[in-house]
């Protein structure tokens, strides 16, 4: 039954993420690429990393591809353009893809998984383990990772943000003080004569 | 073969408990709506639907009806693909997250270590539905609806993200039967009081994040006619509202489960506990959830919509800081074994 479930999660998420970058529609790839996600979150799921199938469909599903879309919704991409310069491209993007297969080939090739230690072996539940590891034996690495994402989000802010003579802001806590005797002022006025 | 056999009766029995919790919570969703007309009606003093059945009772019914047998018009320069799977992407995740809910001691169908934050993951992934209708519609209105709508879910997540690492450095742990469990002893060891901010916070976050009123400017009848669902008619449109409606209820019964006790008795640890013991813990999960569903009802009816910049402001500025804040106070309480809730 698992390989059943495996074999079904695994075809979508193949099928998928070819889509990804086969289909015209910048939308429909960004939608391929959620569906991806998801299938690789099941496959984690079969492979008892509860934790990190939720983490992944959270983080990645949730909140960056959103933003994405955000994005790519509010782009007018000219879909035939797109698609210029296939065959001058070709060369460079072959190149770069071989380079990313024999890395990975290296990678995982290299890996030699111990069969014992996966699955039968695991009694403590996923997330705890996870826990324990990131806050004992990798919590400088895990600390420096946080720092650089922080370094880089202020650097984001810093490039984008304009001076304060460009934005026109609102101050709330000015707009909350205002009273009636503020904007309201009663006239009298002597009624007119009748005709 | 007897392997393939006991598998077949194992999913059966999932199938089965699937529609005990899909059924019963899409009549609640239906009487809700009902609910909500009568509860506005009489703030308003007016008399609400009373016509269909007795007290108007089928009126719901009756709305169903109609719009099943409504024409569905779909717009010609639209993405005809996703302008009708972003309704089923609406209300699918709406449905998935009761998966984990307990409603009382062990009646849960997952009881899952990562319960609350496979909710999480289910409640972010709702607003695909939104944005992708507002996409697919080709309509100015309904894009602006999406793109409010998504900038809006994207901010409270963070926050009620934070109210949940509250809770769970409270109790200890991710799943929600533990989390309720960790509240035992009486009224006053619920986390609502040592959680008080972060309850709040909470309660305000999920209001934005299920795009209710004061928050519902993705709808915004007033600016942007009716937003993300305004090119949608019929079956599809009542598909958006029953995931309105069905994600009501799942925050509401989050908040039960997380800052009330969810199926606990409010009279333990009193005299009383013993006189109402015979009624069973699902009676007060369900009291418990309806008290947050009738605030839901109460807000819509009181306030004026609030305007998009001071939403954005809310959400950033007010409830980030103050989420942040409590959490370290809960890590020293945590620490320092503070009784009765951290000990």
């Amino acid at each position: 039954m698992t390989k059943i479930i495996f074999y079904l999660f695994a075809l979508i998420l193949v099928f998928a993420a070819s889509r990804v970058i086969t289909v015209r529609n910048p939308v429909h790839a960004a939608l391929f690429l959620v569906l991806a996600f998801f299938s690789s979150a099941a496959v984690w799921l079969l492979l008892h990393a509860e934790f990190l199938a939720i983490a992944l469909v959270l983080v990645y599903v949730g909140a960056v591809m959103v933003l994405f879309l955000f994005v790519v919704m509010m782009l007018d991409i000219n879909i035939a353009r797109t698609r210029e310069g296939f065959t001058r491209y070709l060369p460079v993007g072959s190149f770069v893809g071989v380079l990313i297969l024999v890395e990975m080939v290296l990678v995982v090739g290299a890996w030699k998984t111990d069969e014992s230690a996966t699955l039968s072996t695991v009694t403590a539940p996923n997330t705890e383990s996870l826990g324990n590891l990131l806050y004992t034996v990798y919590l400088y690495p895990f600390e420096i990772a946080a720092a650089i994402l922080l370094v880089a989000m202020v650097a984001a802010i810093a490039l984008t943000m304009r001076t304060k003579r460009q934005t026109k802001a609102q101050r709330p806590e000015q707009q909350v003080r205002v009273r009636r005797e503020d904007r309201v002022r009663l006239v009298n006025m002597p009624a007119e004569p009748r005709d | 073969m007897l392997d393939t056999l006991y598998e077949l009766f194992e999913l059966g029995k999932i199938l089965f408990f699937i529609l005990l919790i899909t059924v019963p919570l899409l009549v609640s969703v239906a009487y809700l709506t009902y609910a909500e007309r009568k509860v506005i009606g009489y703030i308003q003093v007016r008399m609400g639907p009373n016509r269909v059945g007795p007290k108007g009772l089928l009126q719901p019914i009756a709305d169903a009806v109609k719009l099943m047998f409504k024409e569905i018009i779909i717009p010609t320069s639209s993405d005809r693909f996703l302008f009708i799977i972003a309704p089923v992407l609406a209300i699918a995740p709406a449905l998935a997250a009761w998966a984990v809910v307990p409603f009382s001691d062990g009646v849960v169908l997952a009881d899952i270590n990562v319960g609350l934050i496979y909710i999480l993951a289910m409640t972010s992934i709702g607003v695909y539905g939104i944005i992708l209708a507002g996409w697919a519609s080709n309509s100015k209105y309904a894009f602006l609806g999406a793109m409010r709508s998504a900038a809006q879910v994207v901010a409270y997540e963070i926050a009620m993200g934070f109210t949940l690492v509250g809770v769970l450095m409270s109790a200890g742990s991710l799943n929600l039967s533990e989390i309720v469990l960790a509240q035992q002893g009486s009224l006053l060891h619920w986390y609502w009081l040592p959680l008080f901010p972060l309850f709040i916070v909470y309660f305000i976050s999920a209001v934005a994040e299920t795009n209710r009123a004061p928050f519902d400017v993705a709808e915004g009848e007033s600016e942007i006619v009716a937003g993300f669902h305004v090119e949608y008619s019929g079956m599809l449109f009542a598909v958006f509202f029953l995931a309105e409606y069905a994600n009501m209820i799942l925050v509401s019964a989050l908040a039960a489960l997380m800052f009330l006790g969810g199926w606990l008795s409010p009279f333990q640890g009193t005299f009383l506990e013993p006189l109402f013991a015979f009624i069973p813990g699902m009676v007060w999960f369900v009291l418990k959830t309806g008290f947050f569903l009738f605030l839901f009802l109460w807000f819509r009816a009181t306030f004026p919509r609030y305007r998009y910049d001071q939403i954005m402001r809310l959400g950033w500025k007010v409830f980030i800081p103050v989420t942040l804040v409590w959490i370290i106070l809960v890590g020293i309480a945590v620490m320092a074994d503070i009784p009765p809730w951290f000990a």
